[in-house]
């Protein structure tokens, strides 16, 4: 039964790293940019949603301050394509990667002043009760965050496959200039993708809040998400998942079948394992560049 | 303007272009100097540390700036630098002497270690996995407790070289110019380095791989001969960085070391030997500035001083969004072209350093 437990508090936190993960792979699909504040977005929208939720701020019900979250991170993300990102392009993803750096200081500052630096928690209706399965006891936190998870894959699985800008976002992704004679406008579609991959941070960090509590140095949890997007294969939106997952699990069963201290080495030591076996990791999608 | 005439094929790769740019040159080394008598033990301590950072900005310039590999973990090979030095002189009683030169040397292998799996990876790989190294190393530090003493970490001695004593404290003056011996000596060995052959293989690793190999340079052996050099400079750094602080553990060479070092290369200007110092002139000047305007900005608002925690990175960061936004050849490139602007005087047109091209260069194949 522990070992049970241990896989499911694994998977929860393996849900939150492979959702932060899936953003960057979102983002470094359609733009080829590698976006370092994913995990400082997903900060951004936990702060934002108990900002409105928490009864010392505004006081929102739960249930209104989420959607309303989810948008205003959806904004964020269109405008800083809009402002900042768009005028990278043609440049190399290095710069980009160093701006995204600078940019995660700047909101993680930003989070500090407005909310301070000590931990707090999301008043949540989902923290704190536990839901038993013939016998098993599991936090409903946990649960929650592996079902919003499997709804929200499935969700945009069908957004990739089933509906326009969707696939136009897929086409934008693969071939940018047959996307643009095709009559897609990829510029917007670029902006879009931040905006989506914004949002889903924000459900990230919604989650992630209603674990326990968070501080502004959350966002540093995006590099953990960052390998887990490695692990899984940059360029593949179930690698990501799978990688999360991977980290997720890895972490628990390290510090409980090997030692403490040795949890948070795992991932980075699987993650260069892995780039140096298997440098496009597991679900491989992409090719050598060719002259 | 001065025109250059090349009259011999040396001409190309002398250390200086004409005598004009020795004598600056030569001025600024006098005046750099002389430094210990012109300011207070304060002021000397944070040029002391300018000059560290800038040996560290050095040695990552050779990579990222030279040969095109950009790494986030630089911090490791200021640690394994760091702690190299102190080790071999408190396990091994070596003078520092001989530790501090054996302390890059450990670096540049450890480097070396690091680039054979990992050159084969190219762009944002390869900073993903020297990102990896990096908190390995963090935490590895910990892990190797009896040797590291974990986070509780180590002191680093008094230097003693030849019966004279270098110490921060009680010797500034001295200790100032230890370090500005070493960063000259870099600013040397780098020089040298770009004008050899290995430096051209550099360049074209760095501008193109492909056809770097068409031309018959070995490539994976370039960028691993690169690392070494960059890791083994930055050891050196590491191992002055040591002394500096006095005390040291896992925490001062975390990933956010390794990340502003980068970022100080790129404020500065990638690809010269300006860059780094300009670069460390920012990251190691910033909190004094910082602390300075905070002092008036309370004088003048008459609430005395105001605190804000975090303010020191979110600065950085936002300078340096507002450089790669507006300036990407960083403050050297800045003073280039305000430089030739004066040079041609009626003759500077805006457009002269834009960049050609603008298309999305990309990593992949499909």
């Amino acid at each position: 039964m522990d070992v049970l437990q241990l896989f499911v508090s694994g998977l929860a936190n393996g849900c939150v790293y492979g959702l932060v993960a899936l953003g960057f792979v979102l983002i470094y699909k359609a733009t080829e940019a590698v976006n370092f504040a994913q995990g400082d977005f997903m900060m951004l929208g936990a702060f934002i949603c108990l900002g409105l939720t928490n009864a010392e701020f505004l006081g929102l019900p739960f249930w209104v301050s989420v959607p309303i979250a989810v948008v205003v991170m959806g904004a964020f993300g269109y405008a800083i394509d809009m402002t900042i990102i768009r005028r990278m392009f043609g440049q190399s993803q290095i710069a980009v990667v160093i701006l995204t750096i600078a940019l995660g200081f700047v909101l993680r500052f930003l989070a500090g002043v407005i909310w301070g630096h000590e931990p707090v928690a999301l008043q949540s209706p989902i923290a704190g009760r536990d839901v038993s399965f013939g016998g098993l006891v599991l936090g409903l936190d946990e649960v929650f965050v592996v079902v919003t998870t499997v709804v929200l894959t499935v969700a945009l699985y069908f957004y990739f496959n089933r509906t326009r800008l969707g696939v136009a976002m897929q086409a934008a992704s693969q071939n940018q200039l047959a996307a643009y004679y095709m009559g897609i406008p990829v510029r917007r579609v670029n902006s879009l993708v931040w905006a989506l991959a914004g949002a889903v941070a924000a459900v990230a960090g919604i989650l992630f809040a209603s674990k326990g509590s968070i501080d502004p140095s959350i966002g540093l949890l995006g590099i953990k998400a960052f390998a887990a997007a490695v692990i899984g294969g940059f360029g593949s939106l179930p690698g990501a998942l799978v990688g999360g997952i991977i980290v997720g699990l890895i972490e628990p069963f390290a510090s409980y079948y090997i030692a403490a201290g040795y949890s948070q080495v795992m991932p980075y030591l699987l993650l260069f394992l892995i780039l140096v076996f298997r440098p496009h990791g597991i679900v491989a999608q992409v090719h050598r560049k060719k002259v | 303007m001065r025109t250059v005439f090349k009259t011999s094929y040396d001409a190309d790769i002398n250390l200086f272009r004409h005598s004009a740019q020795a004598g600056w040159y030569g001025l600024l080394f006098v005046v750099a100097a002389a430094l210990p008598f012109l300011l207070d033990t304060f002021w000397l301590g944070e040029f002391t540390n300018v000059l560290i950072w800038a040996i560290a900005g050095m040695g990552l310039m050779v990579l990222v700036g030279q040969t095109g590999q950009a790494s986030l973990g630089h911090a490791a090979f200021l640690a394994v630098g760091c702690y190299a030095n102190v080790l071999l002189q408190e396990r091994l009683g070596l003078p520092f002497i001989l530790s501090f030169p054996l302390a890059g040397l450990v670096a540049g292998l450890a480097g070396v270690l690091v680039a054979i799996p990992t050159t084969r990876l190219h762009g944002i790989y390869l900073a993903i996995a020297t990102l990896a190294v990096s908190i390995l190393t963090d935490d590895l530090i910990v892990i190797a407790e009896p040797l590291t003493n974990g986070v509780v970490g180590l002191f680093a001695p008094t230097i003693e070289i030849f019966g004279v004593e270098f110490d921060r404290y009680a010797t500034p003056a001295r200790f100032y110019w230890l370090v500005f011996a070493v960063a000259v000596l870099i600013v040397l060995v780098y020089r040298n380095i770009l004008r050899s052959p290995l430096g051209r293989s550099f360049a074209a690793v760095r501008d193109s791989e492909v056809s770097a190999q068409a031309m018959g340079v070995h490539v994976a052996r370039t960028k691993a001969v690169a690392f070494g050099i960059s890791t083994a400079i930055t050891g050196l750094a590491g191992a002055l960085m040591g002394h500096f602080a006095g005390i040291f553990n896992n925490e001062t060479f975390n990933i956010i070391i390794s990340i502003q070092l980068l970022l100080m290369i790129v404020i500065g200007g990638l690809g010269s030997i300006h860059g780094a110092f300009f670069g460390a002139m920012v990251v190691a000047l910033l909190p004094q500035a910082i602390a300075i305007s905070r002092d008036l900005v309370g004088e003048v608002l008459g609430v005395g001083s105001v605190a804000i925690p975090g303010l020191e990175t979110a600065l950085f960061g936002a300078i340096l969004i507002l450089f790669i936004l507006f300036e990407p050849m960083g403050i050297y490139g800045r003073w280039i072209k305000i430089r030739t602007y004066f040079q041609l005087f009626p003759f500077y047109r805006r457009d002269m350093f834009r960049r050609q091209k603008s298309y999305l260069k990309t990593e992949r194949m499909r």
